[in-house]
């Protein structure tokens, strides 16, 4: 097993390589597209801001490298947001991967004093695909101010600011969840380790 | 929905765990990764580990400190103490910390808060705020402090919290320094207001001596995460017995 851990402008990563090395799995952060394409299993991970993280994509043209692998590919965050058509954030078109818009949380005046980003530990209900782990639910941890409403490729629902969001996507070998699971304790263990063995 | 966060808090000094009581007179408690990774298992939504060394080779050993909590430790951690500038910011976010907090440097240089969030992210700033009630106010009654709560510095809380929200801090910590280590129970008037009144979450820091006073932070003061140190340390209020209680007690903890 070879893992890439596409490295691009897109924050601190290290915690993703830390999270394959408790798994015991040896991993390596690489912007190389034959690294990329040989590899058993893809991680691309984020943090931080859709439109210069895509500007770098483009220009290193690790875009057209992400949407045309076959191996399993796990977006995490940003990552996920990226694979989609089109983000609010910067009003950027992104990969395409999943056909649907990254919208900004608007928080409702209900009463509650909502903070946005969406910041700590959420339930991810309704899970399907990838997300299936034997659980009912299962508790991760997410951080964003950006989500991807529900679709078909929708395998896992959180719900915050009054939206039932996607929290994880799958579409063939393409998977991805907008919470971290490599600081996601025990349950976010389970998933990599799932998608590992994919 | 969203989960209350629990959240132990570390001293750490020349790589050693300790707490002050009403911040001085240190007590020993333990080795700081082997101290973390217990409250982990044991169901801490978040870890906070201070610096509280001033010397140039104890910060080096926080360092390493934390470099092996981000290879050991899978839930997020913030580190603070002695966060001066953005080459600190740089080094410990480079060593695997999530989040830095910033405190007095913040208040003695504002702009310290915009540079952070301008090049890392609001998500990664903690603001962390010692304020101590002197009653002069206008309708903002609580002073802040410097230097680990020995100075006062002149701003209110509340202007200040809301400056450094505007800034762009991700999180408030306020600790009461008249709450702190008395263990009767967290600030809850200032701590309310804050919570309605920012944009950003808030977590309440400073007085938390039993599983009561958790409950209230939660229910009274509405906000989204309570920190304590000693009474984990020592296990007055054991992590696990907590959540469970705030679970009976009908409020949302992950368990």
């Amino acid at each position: 097993m070879e893992v890439a851990v596409i490295k691009y402008n897109a924050g601190n990563v290290f915690s993703v390589i830390n999270a394959l090395s408790r798994l015991g799995v040896k991993s390596v952060l690489t912007d190389d597209a034959d690294v990329i394409r040989r590899a058993s299993h893809v991680i691309f991970p984020g943090q931080g801001e859709a439109a210069g993280a895509m500007e770098c994509l483009r220009n290193t043209g690790l875009d057209e490298v992400i949407v045309n692998l076959r191996q399993p590919v796990l977006g995490i965050c940003i990552g996920q947001q990226l694979m989609c058509r089109h983000s609010e954030e910067g009003d950027v078109d992104c990969l395409g991967i999943f056909d649907t818009d990254v919208r900004k949380f608007v928080a409702p005046a209900d009463g509650n004093s909502w903070k946005i980003p969406h910041m700590g530990w959420n339930t991810v209900e309704n899970l399907r695909g990838f997300m299936e782990l034997g659980r009912p639910e299962e508790w991760m941890y997410f951080i964003h101010s950006y989500y991807v409403p529900q679709s078909e490729w929708t395998v896992g629902t959180t719900s915050y600011c009054g939206v039932d969001f996607s929290a994880a996507m799958q579409k063939d070998n393409f998977m991805a969840a907008q919470f971290h699971p490599e600081k996601s304790g025990e349950a976010g263990y389970r998933l990599l380790k799932h998608f590992l063995s994919i | 929905m969203l989960a209350k966060r629990i959240i132990p808090c570390l001293d750490v000094k020349d790589g050693e765990t300790v707490k002050g009581v009403n911040f001085v007179d240190f007590r020993s408690a333990g080795d700081p990764v082997a101290l973390g990774r217990a409250y982990s298992d044991a169901g801490a939504d978040e870890l906070v580990f201070l610096d509280i060394t001033a010397s140039h080779e104890g910060r080096k050993t926080f360092t390493s400190v934390v470099e092996r909590v981000a290879r050991e430790i899978d839930i997020p951690f913030t580190v603070g103490g002695g966060i001066n500038t953005v080459d600190d910011v740089e080094r410990l976010l480079s060593a695997g910390a999530d989040k830095v907090s910033v405190n007095s440097s913040a208040l003695k240089n504002p702009d310290l808060i915009d540079e952070v969030a301008k090049r890392y992210g609001s998500q990664v700033l903690v603001l962390a705020v010692d304020a101590r009630l002197d009653f002069e106010g206008e309708d903002d009654p609580w002073q802040c402090y410097i230097n680990g709560g020995r100075i006062p510095f002149g701003k209110r809380l509340e202007q200040w919290c809301r400056e450094g929200a505007d800034r762009g801090a991700g999180e408030i910590l306020f600790t009461s320094m008249n709450h702190d280590g008395v263990k009767c129970g967290f600030a809850l008037d200032p701590l309310r207001r804050l919570h309605e009144s920012l944009p950003i979450p808030v977590i309440a820091s400073g007085g938390a001596g039993k599983k009561e006073h958790f409950r209230d932070v939660f229910e009274v003061a509405g906000v989204d995460a309570a920190l304590a140190a000693s009474i984990f340390h020592f296990n007055e209020v054991p992590l696990h017995s907590l959540k469970q209680y705030l679970r009976e007690e009908g409020i949302n903890v992950r368990i």
